[in-house]
């Protein structure tokens, strides 16, 4: 649902964590919980990273995956595509670079 | 107060031998029988022979597995050792075989990567960035 993307992307934290899967995707709780730490000084406990990420997911921003014995997320951004195009006119014009 | 020595749970001795030793380069310190099966089994780095000791502990609680295994499905290390260079490090390893569950990443002062024991544990190896360099 478009209406659960758009509540998804309103909190800071989410989209940090939608930046860190942009840079590789795949990631375990821990290394999702160790970059926002680490490189964003996001000390939030892993509770509160896992609630965040069930947000994204609900919106299926991001898609989790069992391997083995290991669970990964993955970035998903077909419902951004969807926004994206929402509102643009098949019609309009290209603009000239 | 030092720390002398620390211990991993392993799915087999045997075979975590093998990897400590052949796989990641520690060498054996300590060997010696304990009851029917076990062994007090302890490694050391080669660089410190005299450093602290990890000991590879037999499964035997049940709730040891419990424990790991929801560790290791959220992909949180059990123990972690430094090392020269993570990058040429996990370069080596991978060509051994090994399965990393988190590549080389920088993460402000150091950079860390995390690979699977095979035993059933996480290992994190871990450099600090050169300062000024």
């Amino acid at each position: 649902m478009a209406e659960d993307v758009f509540k998804a992307l309103v909190d800071p934290t989410r989209r940090r964590i939608l930046d860190e899967l942009v840079e590789r995707d795949g990631q375990t709780l821990f290394e999702i919980c160790g970059r926002l730490a680490m490189k964003h000084g996001l000390g939030l406990s892993r509770q509160a990273v896992s609630q965040h990420l069930a947000v994204l997911e609900s919106a299926d921003l991001v898609r989790t995956r069992r391997q083995g014995r290991y669970k990964y997320h993955d970035l998903n951004t077909e419902p951004l595509e969807r926004i994206a195009t929402r509102w643009l006119r098949p019609d309009a014009p290209e603009k000239s670079p | 107060m030092r720390i002398h020595l620390t211990s991993i749970f392993v799915d087999d001795q045997a075979k975590a031998l093998d990897f400590y030793t052949g796989v990641l380069g520690f060498v054996k310190k300590n060997d010696v029988p304990v009851g029917e099966q076990d062994r007090w089994l302890t490694v050391v780095s080669p660089d410190e022979p005299g450093g602290a000791e990890l000991l590879l502990e037999p499964l035997g609680h049940p709730a040891a597995r419990t424990y790991r295994d929801a560790l290791v499905r959220d992909g949180i290390p059990l123990a972690q050792f430094a090392v020269d260079d993570v990058r040429a490090e996990y370069e080596r390893l991978r060509g051994l075989g090994v399965h990393f569950t988190q590549e080389p990443v920088e993460l402000g002062p150091v950079t860390t990567a995390v690979l699977d024991d095979t035993c059933g544990n996480l290992i994190q190896i871990v450099h600090h960035q050169e300062v000024g360099g």
